[in-house]
């Protein structure tokens, strides 16, 4: 997935749109926001100049599906320097005692299985995306809403952690779709709901590693970035922003004096 | 009626059943004091339930603090508890018979540490009624597997391992079969002794390598040894560092409370050595680590130490776990005269177990507060009444098993001799 910030204006439809493909509940209390529940989350950024000299950045966050370090990159993270395979994994997946987190490695998709899950959150704490969230509640689902939701995803109970699947559920049924007429996943056979949703166009979905999509060219522009780089979850979602101080807000970048830190790698972009 | 009443005292008397050679206090004044454990027990039973019936909602964890005060309770225990595991190993395996008196006391309290922080564990997790999953569709990549499956089976051995004890007890003793097979597992102690140890170990360890694989979030992540990161080390030495004095200061407590001698002081004095020496290898350990940290680490993340303690999670915790609790008691058990005055060793251990406290509480807490996203935001962390409720289980629980235990079970060989 690719994200153009330029084009992102902040309208939330994207998070609508997820919600309502995902069966995610409204909460009795939707100010208590370090509890509710929100896939695709905006965040607002600014430059942190005062007026007139102003710039606003949202920056829509899905679960970034990261695939964890490579064996061999050169880089600080505890897992790059270990040989063995299970070193190289995402960060979530790693830790959760139950399985019931996974990394696909078809599609590259890190999935989620509600009724394996224990709630320990463990794979709360080890998103640094804050990606993961709990549910706290019960969704209070008002008379006659149950009718109103999707067949194809499970609504999640109490006491389990949950996240965005890149509407996994949209593959399976491309897929099946393909299988049965014999063909491949087309680019716009499996598209996200926030994809379809993004009324300004800023989010495109396709396959990174496949040179006939989209989003495979949009990854070699050198405004491309991605999350909190230096930590080696390599993320399968990438941001695009011509403007400087977004590309810098996306990364822990060290303005204070410290000879270590400078003399630390940067991110690549 | 009014036999069985004008009976009454008889049969509350329950002094046939104290070890020998040992005066307690009367029945109902033991009655009493069980009402302290009983009322912590009752707080927990509301949390617990509240917990259980509408949910996690009820604490104040969210997702930025998806660890609470349990985990912090949980981990510090269970390194509190570690005198269990390490005086057992150096009496039964290394063969420092001089511990002999301490051991029952320190298997006590593990049991104690281990079982108060599985019953925790079960109202901690969202689903406890699926908790069995970390066994059946188990991940062998994580840490919390490994100290799942140790933490269980470990509380197992301390149980087999607390059995001789309670078999000990003078009427139980009198049933043929109970005596002998007291006297059978006394003799296979050692057997138990050394899986303890290895179970002990391991989760200790698991508990740290939790914290130093999460290698997205540069206050946690640490380097590794191996496969394992070096909290993991790091963890069991502390605990095992701990151990000891956490374990002597109970005993010294319950001397105080009962107004009886339970163990020889030379016995505390040679607990609180090997507390010190421990103490001071770990404390060389995790200030390296700290630099190291400081220096590379977090640079390498594009943080500095100043992103890492915020207010209220400022630099005096960091001094106070690592110099008032760390080093400063280190250097007092080391020496000879400061084990010799009861109250400075007391206060020497009291800030080491602090300490260790603090370190469990700052990698729990403190590191899962700082957001790493460069835009997300900080928040503080207080726990419901609720979530005291639940902690409230290991002081309810320990204080009543300790309680029966010092009233019934031959847990201080020592004591008939040293109140004679
Ligand atoms: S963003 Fe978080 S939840 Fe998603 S794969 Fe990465 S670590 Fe896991
Ligand atoms: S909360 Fe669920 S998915 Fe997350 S680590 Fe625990 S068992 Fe796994």
């Amino acid at each position: 997935m690719v994200i153009d910030l330029d084009k992102c204006t902040g309208c939330g439809a994207c998070s609508v749109a997820c919600m309502s493909e995902n069966n995610i509940g409204v909460l009795h209390d939707e100010t208590d926001k370090i509890r509710s529940i929100t896939w695709m989350r905006v965040y607002q950024i600014d430059n942190g100049k005062s007026f007139p000299d102003t710039e606003v950045a949202f920056i829509p966050r899905p679960c970034m599906h990261c695939q964890g370090g490579t064996s061999g990159t050169p880089g600080q993270a505890f897992f790059q320097e270990d040989p063995m395979e299970e070193a190289a994994h995402t960060p979530c997946v790693s830790v959760c005692p139950a399985t019931a987190t996974d990394y696909d490695e078809e599609t590259g998709i890190v999935s989620q299985i509600p009724t394996r899950c224990i709630g320990c959150r463990y794979c709360v704490a080890a998103c640094p995306y804050h990606a993961r969230y709990f549910n706290w509640y019960d969704v209070p689902w008002p008379k006659g809403t149950p009718r109103a939701l999707s067949p194809f995803v499970s609504p999640r109970m109490r006491g389990v952690a949950e996240k965005c699947t890149f509407c996994y559920q949209r593959y399976q049924a491309a897929r099946n779709k393909a299988l049965v007429s014999g063909g491949e996943v087309g680019e716009m056979d499996y598209q996200t709901a926030c994809t379809e949703a993004c009324p300004s166009g800023a989010i495109t979905f396709g396959q990174l590693q496949n040179p006939k999509h989209k989003v495979h060219q949009l990854i070699s522009s050198e405004y491309t970035f991605r999350l909190l780089e230096r930590l080696h979850t390599n993320p399968k979602v990438y941001y695009m922003s011509k403007r400087e101080w977004v590309r810098k807000k996306a990364d822990n970048y060290v303005t204070r004096h410290n000879k270590f830190a400078q003399a630390a790698p940067q991110s690549g972009h | 009626m009014r036999r069985w009443l004008d009976d009454l005292p008889k049969y509350a008397d329950d002094s046939s059943w104290w070890p020998k050679g040992t005066k307690r206090c009367r029945p109902e004044v033991f009655l009493i004091w069980l009402g302290l454990p009983l009322t912590l027990l009752a707080y927990f039973t509301v949390g617990a339930v509240l917990c259980l019936a509408l949910g996690l909602n009820q604490t104040n964890m969210n997702d930025y603090f998806a660890f609470g005060v349990w985990i912090v309770v949980d981990l510090a225990v269970i390194a509190l508890g570690a005198g269990a595991f390490f005086t057992s190993f150096l009496n039964y395996i290394v063969g420092k018979t001089e511990l002999k008196p301490i051991v029952n006391a320190a298997v006590l309290i593990g049991f104690i540490c281990y079982v108060g922080a599985i019953l925790m564990l079960g109202i901690d997790i969202g689903q406890p009624i699926r908790g069995w999953f970390g066994f059946w569709h188990a991940n062998v990549h994580s840490m919390l597997t490994e100290v799942m499956f140790c933490i269980t089976t470990y509380a197992i051995v301390l149980t087999i391992e607390l059995l001789p004890s309670v078999l000990d007890n003078r009427r139980i003793s009198r049933v043929p079969e109970f005596g002998t097979m007291g006297h059978n597992l006394h003799t296979i102690m050692i057997v138990f002794a050394a899986a303890g140890t290895f179970l002990s170990f391991f989760h200790q360890g698991s508990l740290g390598g939790m914290f130093g694989v999460l290698y997205a979030r540069p206050f946690a992540a640490r380097g590794g040894l191996g496969i394992w990161p070096w909290t993991f080390f790091l963890f069991i030495w502390s605990a095992i560092a701990v151990g000891p004095s956490f374990t002597t200061m109970i005993v010294m407590l319950t001397e105080k409370i009962t107004g009886r001698k339970l163990t020889k002081h030379s016995v505390k004095m040679l607990m609180g050595k090997i507390s010190g020496w421990l103490l001071i290898t770990y404390m060389v350990a995790k200030s390296a680590d700290t630099a190291w940290w400081a220096y590379i680490k977090l640079p390498a993340a594009g943080l500095t130490m100043d992103d890492m303690y915020h207010s209220p999670y400022g630099y005096w915790l960091m001094w106070v776990e690592l110099g008032l609790c760390g080093w400063l008691p280190a250097l007092m058990l080391v020496q000879e005269k400061v084990r010799e005055s009861y109250g400075l060793m007391f206060l020497a251990m009291l800030l080491a177990c602090i300490g260790v406290t603090l370190n469990r509480f700052v990698f729990t807490i403190q590191s899962l507060a700082l957001p790493v996203l460069p835009f997300e935001s900080f928040h503080a962390y207080l726990p419901s009444w609720q979530e005291w409720g639940i902690a409230s289980l290991v002081l309810g629980f320990g204080l009543l098993v300790f309680m029966l235990a010092y009233r019934y079970l031959p847990i201080f060989p020592q004591e008939p001799e040293l109140n004679e």
